[in-house]
């Protein structure tokens, strides 16, 4: 699972202009700025191991073959593999319901939280929507095993409501989408609805109070004036949340392992990445495809730092 | 509205409720009694005991691996990254502001898109099934040395760390005897969400580590194969049973989810750090 704990949000981050002070402080000795670098030393080896030397590598075996530089031959065959559009074609269609149901539901559970007024019944309604978020990885899709089986599902009236006996009627192909959704959604909404939860208590009791005095009903103000004032942070989560969406994994991996592959095990880009190298010994061609992935997580990172408002001071 | 949250609240507890009660029943309780019912202490003792005897033991040390690899990794991090956000936030010199923007970067790329590079690299480095496969890349957390930049640069001010210095404090000194004493709350911080993010990590160590070095998030996924309700044809003599494969569920989030009650308030806190400070 790759959706709890999302990093948090980011109010206080300079993009170039620099604060009044910094000039000054830039005159300061050599001697200051060579201590900076020890401080610096630690993290960026670490930085440069773990982050830039995986990139480079990869980016070397995604373009060469047994050590021949190879163009593009690698990524044409990935392309070619009859696996390749399937598992763009799950993914993308897992995150379009993952971020619709993310993006409509954190927020009106973050404003219907928001407008409780008694305070212990927020603070415990916040604290219920979070407490998932402790449980991710393979644990979550545990859980979710036991959730998903009619015969011990707490929910089992539900599942055989909808006409579903056993696991494997609840997981088959067509339902994935949704049955990783519901899980993504368990474990890393709350992180969000509190996020968001912040934002509202950012915006302004007097702006509230003008609302109400023309007024304004709860659903109007929700609408004029609560939504326009998320929207920063609504693409934020959107961001994230696509970003994380496409390197699916351990959902369909540890499904595929407890149904004996009635989920597929080439369901998702990562694990296709994962086949190329482990089954087929083709690093090459895992290169490749998790080149791709990176790039996509990397240019919306970017995107979001150079071009996002959330990045400015407000 | 009242029903919107009553439904969403449940959503979100009760299959917890769920799982701390199924641990505590048989096999055959967990399929004929009510979801929500209680069974035994007893059958908690049993199912406990089924869980450690199960491969001689293999349950514990898997938790000892995670152990092992989360508190190894957060040292790293807190020794690496403290100094770092300080310096980013409170020393003038080159390539600060690349620094800065590239930790930016790929603190915001998930976790799990540099894992197949970083495999790659650890194989062609002939590190694969060595502990530090896990530890050093577990280690490299740009999203604490980014919590300690906005903290230094939000709750310490250059003019107090000018006055040591004019007082002839050097550097070092005024790291370690100015800043260091200010830092507690961003190093529990940086600390948390470190420890969690490696404890429930399951795709890097279930790539890098077999055999008896996986830690416990990659073993539950193994136990999956010897549970006869869930692979009919497993070849294993050794079963699992349910209530066990869920009380194992429950003991491998059991240290995050006591540090979540606990440390409620705080976490909130750090989620929300940069939308309130300013």
């Amino acid at each position: 699972m790759t959706v709890t704990a999302p990093p948090a949000p980011v109010d206080a981050v300079p993009t170039g202009r620099r604060r009044p002070g910094r000039r000054r402080a830039s005159r300061v000795n050599a001697g200051q700025s060579r201590y900076g670098y020890i401080f610096v030393s630690g993290y960026t080896l670490l930085l440069l191991a773990f982050g830039l030397l995986p990139t480079l590598y990869a980016i070397y075996l995604a373009f060469t073959r047994n050590g021949a530089f190879v163009g593009v031959d690698n990524f044409v065959r990935v392309f070619n593999d009859y696996r390749f559009l399937p598992a763009v074609a799950h993914v993308a269609l897992y995150i379009v319901y993952w971020l619709v149901s993310l993006i409509v539901l954190v927020v009106i559970l973050a404003i219907v939280v928001h407008a409780i007024r008694v305070r212990w019944l927020g603070n415990t309604a916040r604290f219920l929507f979070y407490i998932p978020g402790a449980i991710a990885g393979a644990s979550s899709v545990l859980l979710w095993l036991f959730v998903l089986d009619p015969t011990v599902s707490p929910v089992s009236a539900l599942l055989k409501g909808m006409g579903y006996e056993s696991l494997v009627n609840v997981v088959a192909v067509d339902n994935l989408p949704v049955v990783f959704t519901v899980i993504a959604f368990w474990a890393g909404a709350g992180g969000w609805i509190v996020i968001m939860y912040g934002a509202l208590n950012n915006i302004s009791a007097d702006i509230m109070e003008a609302a109400r005095i023309d007024g304004a009903n709860a659903i109007q103000t929700a609408w004029h004036i609560q939504l326009p004032m998320l929207t920063k942070w609504i693409s934020y989560m959107g961001i994230m949340s696509l970003a994380a969406g496409t390197q699916l994994f351990v959902e369909p991996k540890i499904l595929a392992q407890a149904t004996k592959n009635v989920v597929p095990e080439d369901y998702s880009l990562n694990q296709l990445a994962y086949l190329y190298a482990f089954r087929q010994g083709d690093f090459s061609g895992s290169a490749a495809i998790s080149l791709i992935l990176l790039v996509v997580a990397l240019g919306l990172s970017a995107v979001f730092i150079f071009r996002g408002k959330l990045f400015e001071r407000d | 509205m009242t029903i919107i949250l009553l439904v969403f609240a449940a959503f979100f507890i009760l299959p917890i409720i769920w799982l701390l009660l199924a641990p505590t029943k048989t096999n055959t309780q967990l399929l004929l009694d009510g979801p929500f019912s209680f069974g035994s202490f007893d059958q908690l003792v049993a199912n406990w005991n089924e869980l450690f005897a199960f491969g001689s033991g293999v349950f514990s040390t898997w938790i000892g691996n995670s152990a092992l690899y989360s508190f190894a990794a957060l040292a790293i991090t807190l020794v690496v990254s403290i100094p770092a956000g300080y310096a980013l936030a409170l020393i003038e010199f080159k390539g600060r502001r690349l620094l800065l923007v590239t930790t930016l970067i790929v603190m915001l790329i998930p976790n799990t898109a540099l894992v197949l590079p970083i495999f790659l690299e650890l194989s062609a480095a002939r590190l694969i099934g060595n502990p530090l496969a896990v530890i050093l890349p577990f280690s490299f957390f740009p999203f604490g040395v980014y919590l300690t930049y906005i903290y230094f640069s939000t709750a310490v001010s250059r003019d107090l760390l000018n006055a040591a210095r004019i007082d002839g404090a050097g550097e070092l000194r005024v790291f370690a005897q100015v800043a260091m004493p200010l830092a507690t709350p961003v190093i529990a911080l940086v600390g948390f969400f470190s420890f969690v993010a490696n404890w429930n990590n399951y795709f890097l160590p279930f790539l890098v580590v077999g055999g008896d070095k996986i830690p416990v998030q990659v073993g539950l996924a193994n136990l999956l194969s010897n549970v006869p309700a869930f692979n009919p044809t497993t070849a294993s003599s050794i079963v699992i049973q349910l209530p066990t494969l869920a009380l194992a569920t429950l003991l491998s989030v059991a240290p995050i989810l006591l540090i979540f009650l606990f440390a409620q308030r705080f976490l909130v806190e750090g989620m929300t750090a940069g939308g309130t400070k300013e």
